[in-house]
């Protein structure tokens, strides 16, 4: 009987660390998109508060309970991360497993934001993306899912197969602003 | 240049695509080729002022939006869900 | 010279320099023109047409003169602005622009030729002989021309651009823009204060005044704490605000490592695209010269840059300085030098009714007339009345007034307004939505007016934020700017420049005038004024006003030109950091990548995903020996290959049948589930946009493929179709491209390596041609799909991509255990090609299904994307270019991509170009080349000869055409 191993996405290329800030991998138990059809968002968010104790969050928002976190990712899109989706969810959505086409990265650290600066057009001021928004953006040339989830973490999420680029890029951007911080 | 998506908020104008005016949505619905497709696909106005087009929020929430726009002084006077217009005009 | 007491370098920190391999000794805080002055060094370049020896003119951003090249090696950057850069410890700095020493410029002889070399004379000369021109004019005109060079390496600095956001964004940090960004900051806002210098403060750094009874810089300190204190102001010196944009978007340019030695990972400059709600443009202004003749020469500079190297450096830029001025202003620098010990020997304000202002010779009513000392000013001479009298003098300094800094209010099309009271543009209101100017730049030249101006366009810019503006104290300053009057030429024997860096002179103006060039937009293309890295901030009133003259019309009638961004230079690199290297594109790696490299496969770029070209053996030599026996050991044995970058849509909702319907021009509601179909999707023009295969994974589960490249355009347009079309239709759709890792296994053994691997096996009943479902690996949960793109019995299986580099080594491992093994693009085209299947080389947008020979997928049963306009007459014409096959029958055996099709006896020019060919491949199977291609009535022509022309590559092959499908016509393999 054979065995395939699994890697993930980012297995060779984290954690680093530059001066203050890190970045490294996050693996969830799961990633699942849910997309409710016509008329069935609030129905889809009821279900999903009765098998998993969060609702469906609106435009730029996340909620979330222990493990289980929900992102928005899109127009009637949401993610959810960190455990299988009970299949009652079925009827009122469409489903789809997104666990492995994912890389999910955390950035922190003091200057963090300085690092995303250089990489993202959205604004980044903790007085406008607070804790527990999300927004659908650019890192560099790559669509991006950027959150964030602490007053200086981030979550970057970037198609698995560009794991490579996002990681360089955000290296060299660590590198930047340390090279900076270290003048003053 | 700056967008406002009505679900992402105000956005760099990178993260947006071009497409064209609003003649787009209105799909005719002819069987065959007519005069009417061939405004659909090769006519269009280029107005020195206020123009309704699509573009598409490809780096963002993949929305297809609406964008009421001068030409001449740029001012972006209203955005709206592609979807929503549509669904509107029937 | 140093003045002792004065200045705000450091001089505890002594830094060594060189210029033009001499050393010297500067201070931090000088820049390399304030550091040569204090070494007594005037001669810092040569002009750019005559090569006459020029010094320093100004002391900031609008030098026109000392540019020169600092750094070794690949580094060096020409055009540096002397005036802006900043001294460190082993700087290394050359004069540009001259053949040998620059005392001894051998293109100087250019200055004997002035009436050869006047404006356009490139328009008039070098026709004649026309053999010249290539072998003797242009290589000596290409390298004479050009200021600065380039080191012709490869870059190796870091650069970065940056994403701002505040919500006042203040231009400027001189009295004005200080007050602005307090008052925001009170007020409220989030500040960015953008100041272009090193040096907060502006010309208060560069002045004798007094703030509320203090040194101006002292003052600046103060309100640089008080920013501080606020929390919410971020300030960003060295940062040229170089745009304004649509939206509030402004770009500015940062210098973050040009004032230091190379320090690694530190960013030479950072491009910020900074979006602001509203904007305060605190600019101030520049001092504009007075055109007189030989007014150019190395010691005649601005009256206020006199000041400014006396305050800010500490340097006196003469022993004996003369001034030469149309207002009061200007005699501030009399006051200043003799102040600090320095002698002035005389100021010439050419106003009759001027008055002294302190103890120094004025000759009011004066106008210099001329000028001696071409390495360096030793002499002027004046007229006064009616006579005329010689001056000694080392050091002149000019001010022919004021002009407000207002090119950000002009950067979307809009124009300035001409104010005779000041005898200066100011900005028109409302030029820009969103930044409002003020104080000098709005033609406000009072320091306690520019003071309360600060706080007024903050106020009004938080108004408009819907904020208060908050009440504040205006600090007790001068009040009086002076009178001053226009002057804006004196004539005279001897040329009178007015743009320094491209050596344009009145004459010049004057000339084109004469030759008709009368609008403004035309004299500056024609004479080059206003062109050069100043880009005409020293000359564009002077040259506008005498071209006014000149046409008999006044100064607002002439108009400006147009200001455009950068308002300074700004570097390739800094625009287009963020693209460099391995940051120009992401690159997008397979799970099966690694395993490939570790082979030894090269790498081919497919869209933004690499892919292997081949695998190579031990023993094989060439890329096409690989490939032959690729393309051999997949038909003769199994071949396995990483399809995982075709896109690939997830669809799900009770319209999703009726949703592929129409995208599709086949029918897709009528797949049974469990099964896959070959699907065409049209663009609305009636062309081919995409092919791939769909799969139905169950009652309203599919899973659709696209072209790899096609990938995001398709996904657009299906999203198009669901929000901008069929809104009514309810479904869903979001790509899993990204989820599975997905493999083909193809030849006459794959069904055998699979069932060593499936949990379950299967056969040809139980999974026929076509099918599709869900299977187990290992116990993983995987897909099956059974398709074919070689013509050979074949599956793609596809898993999580967490297991795909432990799938793909098994795979290959089993392959080569049943005579088989890996395989890359290159086998991936010649398989497809054999079998006539096309790719984006024949679908490359003008092709239509009728092309193609599949009209008759287009369902008649249905509307889809496409139907109509594809049912024009002209798109079915037998008559069109059409798919067919080729081969070489003659002595020629090579096809190539990109050749056209001609008959056998016609000559190969556009007139008798009847095809393309698109795709071709060595088949090892047929054992010659092969192509695919389109052919005016191509069908029609099968068993043809004809002529295959390339004339980019040199190479002619008789061919024959034949159906594109080469081997197993009957396509007996798939099936069994």
């Amino acid at each position: 009987m054979v065995d395939l191993i699994a890697k993930t996405p980012c297995a060779d290329l984290l954690p680093i660390k530059v001066e203050a800030v890190t970045l490294s991998e996050v693996t969830p138990e799961a990633i699942t998109s849910i997309m409710p059809y016509e008329g069935k968002w609030e129905v889809a968010s009821e279900a999903l508060k009765s098998a998993h104790g969060i609702t469906l969050p609106g435009p730029g928002r996340s909620t979330g309970k222990g493990d289980i976190r929900a992102i928005w990712t899109g127009a009637g899109q949401a993610m959810v991360l960190g455990a299988r989706l009970d299949a009652g969810l079925a009827p009122h959505a469409a489903l789809s497993d997104q666990s492995d086409a994912w890389a999910l990265m955390r950035l922190e650290g003091a200057g963090g934001e300085d690092v995303l600066a250089r990489l993202t057009p959205i604004d980044l001021n903790p007085g406008v993306f607070k804790r527990g928004h999300v927004a659908r953006s650019l890192l560099g040339h790559m669509n991006a899912v950027i959150a964030r989830v602490g007053a200086e973490a981030f979550e970057i999420m970037v198609f698995r197969s560009m794991a490579g680029t996002a990681v360089h890029e955000l290296e060299e951007a660590m590198k930047s602003v340390a090279a900076r911080a270290a003048l003053r | 240049m700056r967008i406002k998506c009505p679900l992402c908020g105000d956005r760099d104008s990178r993260e947006y695509t071009y497409m064209g005016h609003e003649t787009y949505l209105d799909r005719p619905g002819d069987e065959g080729w007519s005069a009417d497709w061939d405004d659909y696909l090769h006519l269009r106005d280029n107005p020195a002022g206020v123009t309704r087009d699509l573009w598409y929020h490809g780096a963002g929430c993949t929305s297809w939006l609406l964008v009421e726009r001068d030409t001449v002084t740029h001012d972006i006077l209203r955005v709206e869900l592609a979807r929503d217009a549509k669904r509107g005009r029937g | 010279m140093r003045i002792e007491g004065y200045g705000r370098i450091d001089r505890d920190t002594p830094l060594n320099f060189s210029f033009d391999a001499r050393n010297f000794q500067g201070f931090k805080g000088d820049t390399l023109a304030s550091a040569l002055l204090a070494n007594g060094v005037r001669l810092m370049g040569r002009s750019f047409k005559y090569h006459r020896p020029r010094g320093v003119l100004t002391a900031g951003s609008e030098e026109p003169n000392a540019l020169m090249e600092i750094g070794q090696g690949a580094a060096r950057t020409p055009n540096v602005r002397a005036t802006m850069q900043e001294v460190f410890a082993g700087l290394e700095a050359h004069s540009q622009n001259r053949m040998g020493p620059l005392r001894h410029d051998l293109l100087s002889v250019n200055d004997l030729l002035p009436n050869f070399l006047s404006a356009g004379f490139y328009y008039k000369t070098f026709m004649w002989p026309r053999a010249f021109w290539e072998q003797i004019y242009e290589p000596v005109i290409r390298r004479a021309a050009g200021l600065g060079s380039l080191s012709g390496q490869a870059n190796p600095d870091r650069y970065e651009t940056g994403f701002a956001h505040c919500d006042i964004l203040v231009i400027g940090s001189g009295p004005t823009g200080l007050m602005a960004a307090l008052t925001a900051a009170e007020g409220g806002a989030d500040v960015i204060l953008a100041e272009e210098s090193a040096h907060f403060g502006g010309r208060l750094i560069s002045e004798a005044e007094e703030l509320d009874g203090q040194p101006g810089p002292d003052w600046v300190a103060e309100m640089l704490e008080a920013l501080h204190e606020t929390g919410r102001v971020r300030l960003m010196n060295r940062t040229t605000v170089t745009g304004a944009y649509d939206g509030g978007t402004y770009g500015a340019l940062e210098r973050v490592g040009l004032h230091l030695p190379m320090t690694p990972d530190l960013p030479q400059e950072c491009f910020w695209r900074i979006h602001a709600r509203q904007a305060v443009l605190a600019a101030g202004a520049l001092e504009r010269p007075i055109a007189f003749p030989m007014n150019d020469r190395p010691g005649i500079m601005m009256a206020s840059a006199i000041r400014s190297y006396l305050h800010h450096h500490g340097v006196a830029a003469g022993r004996k300085v003369t001034l030469f001025a149309t207002n009061d202003d200007a005699h501030r620098t009399a006051l200043d030098l003799m102040a600090a010990g320095v002698e002035v020997a005389g100021v010439m304000d050419s106003r009759t009714d001027a008055q002294a202002q302190g103890d120094y010779p004025l000759f009011a009513g004066a106008q210099v007339i001329s000028t001696r000392g071409r390495q360096a000013l030793r002499e002027i001479t004046i007229r006064q009345g009616g006579s005329e009298q010689r001056i000694e003098t080392d050091c002149l300094g000019v001010s022919g007034g004021w002009n407000p800094t207002l090119h950000l209010t002009c950067h979307m099309n809009g124009r300035p307004v001409w104010n005779e009271d000041i005898a200066a543009f100011v900005p028109t209101e409302g030029a820009v939505p969103g930044l409002t100017p003020a104080g000098a730049c709005n033609g406000v030249y009072s320091t306690s007016r520019c003071l309360s101006a600060g706080v007024a366009a903050a106020g009004a810019a938080l108004q408009a934020m819907g904020a208060k503006a908050p009440e504040m104290e205006i600090p007790e300053a001068s009040d009086s700017p002076g009178k001053a009057r226009a002057l804006w030429l004196v004539e005279g024997k001897g040329r009178a420049w007015l743009d320094f860096a491209n050596d344009v002179t009145s004459k010049d103006i004057k000339l084109a005038a004469q030759e008709n060039f009368r609008s403004v937009e035309h004299m500056k293309r024609y004479t080059t004024q206003g062109m050069a890295p100043d880009q005409g901030k020293n000359s564009n009133i002077g040259a506008l006003a005498l071209l006014a003259d000149a046409t008999g019309r006044a100064i607002p009638e002439t108009g400006t030109t147009t200001y455009r961004p950068p308002f300074a230079p700004v570097s390739l690199a800094a625009i287009g950091a963020g693209g460099q290297g391995k940051a120009f594109a992401p690159q997008r790696f397979t799970t099966s990548h690694e395993a490939s490299v570790a082979r030894g496969a090269p790498m081919i770029e497919a869209g933004l995903w690499y892919r292997p070209s081949y695998v190579p053996r031990p023993g094989e030599a060439t890329w096409r020996e690989a490939c032959d026996r690729e393309v051999t050991m997949v038909r003769t044995h199994v071949g396995v290959c990483d399809v995982s970058t075709l896109g690939k849509i997830d669809i799900q909702g009770p319209d999703a049948a009726a949703f592929l319907d129409f995208v599709y021009a086949n029918m897709f509601s009528t797949l049974k589930v469990g099964r896959v179909r070959y699907g065409l999707m049209l663009r609305e023009d009636g062309h081919v946009m995409d092919d791939g295969t769909t799969a139905r994974l169950g009652e309203t589960h599919y899973v659709m493929t696209t072209t790899t490249a096609a990938a995001g355009e398709v996904m657009k347009h299906l999203d198009f179709v669901q929000q901008c079309l069929r809104p009514d239709l309810n479904l869903r759709t979001i790509s899993v491209t990204e989820q599975w890792a997905q493999f083909g296994v193809v030849g006459p053994r794959s069904r055998e390596l699979l069932n060593t691997l499936l949990d379950s096996p299967i056969d040809n009943d139980s999974f026929p041609f076509m099918a599709c479902g869900e299977v187990g690996v290992a116990g993983v949960a995987a897909r099956l799909f059974r398709i074919s793109f070689s013509g050979e019995q074949a599956y793609e299986i596809a898993v999580p991509a967490r297991y795909g580099d432990a799938l793909y080594r098994l795979l290959v491992a089993q392959a080569e255990a049943l005579g088989g093994g890996a395989y890359g693009m290159e086998a991936l085209n010649v398989l497809r090609i054999e079998k006539g299947f096309i790719t984006h080389s024949e679908i490359h947008g003008r092709i239509t299904a009728f092309d193609i020979g599949m009209d008759r997928m287009i369902s008649a049963r249905k509307m889809c994307i496409g139907k109509p306009a594809a049912s024009r007459a002209g798109l079915q014409d037998p008559m069109r270019e059409r798919l067919i096959g080729l081969k070489p029958v003659g002595a020629v055996k090579q096809l190539t991509a990109g050749a056209h099709l001609f008959e056998e006896g016609a000559a190969p020019v556009a007139a008798n170009d009847l095809g393309y060919v698109t795709s071709v491949g060595f088949s090892p199977t047929m054992g010659h080349f092969i192509g695919l291609g389109f052919l005016s009535d191509g069908p029609s022509r099968i068993g043809d000869r004809m002529k295959m022309v390339d004339h980019l590559r040199g190479v002619e092959t008789l061919v024959e055409i034949c159906d594109p499908v080469f081997h197993d016509p009957e396509g007996e393999k798939l099936r069994g």
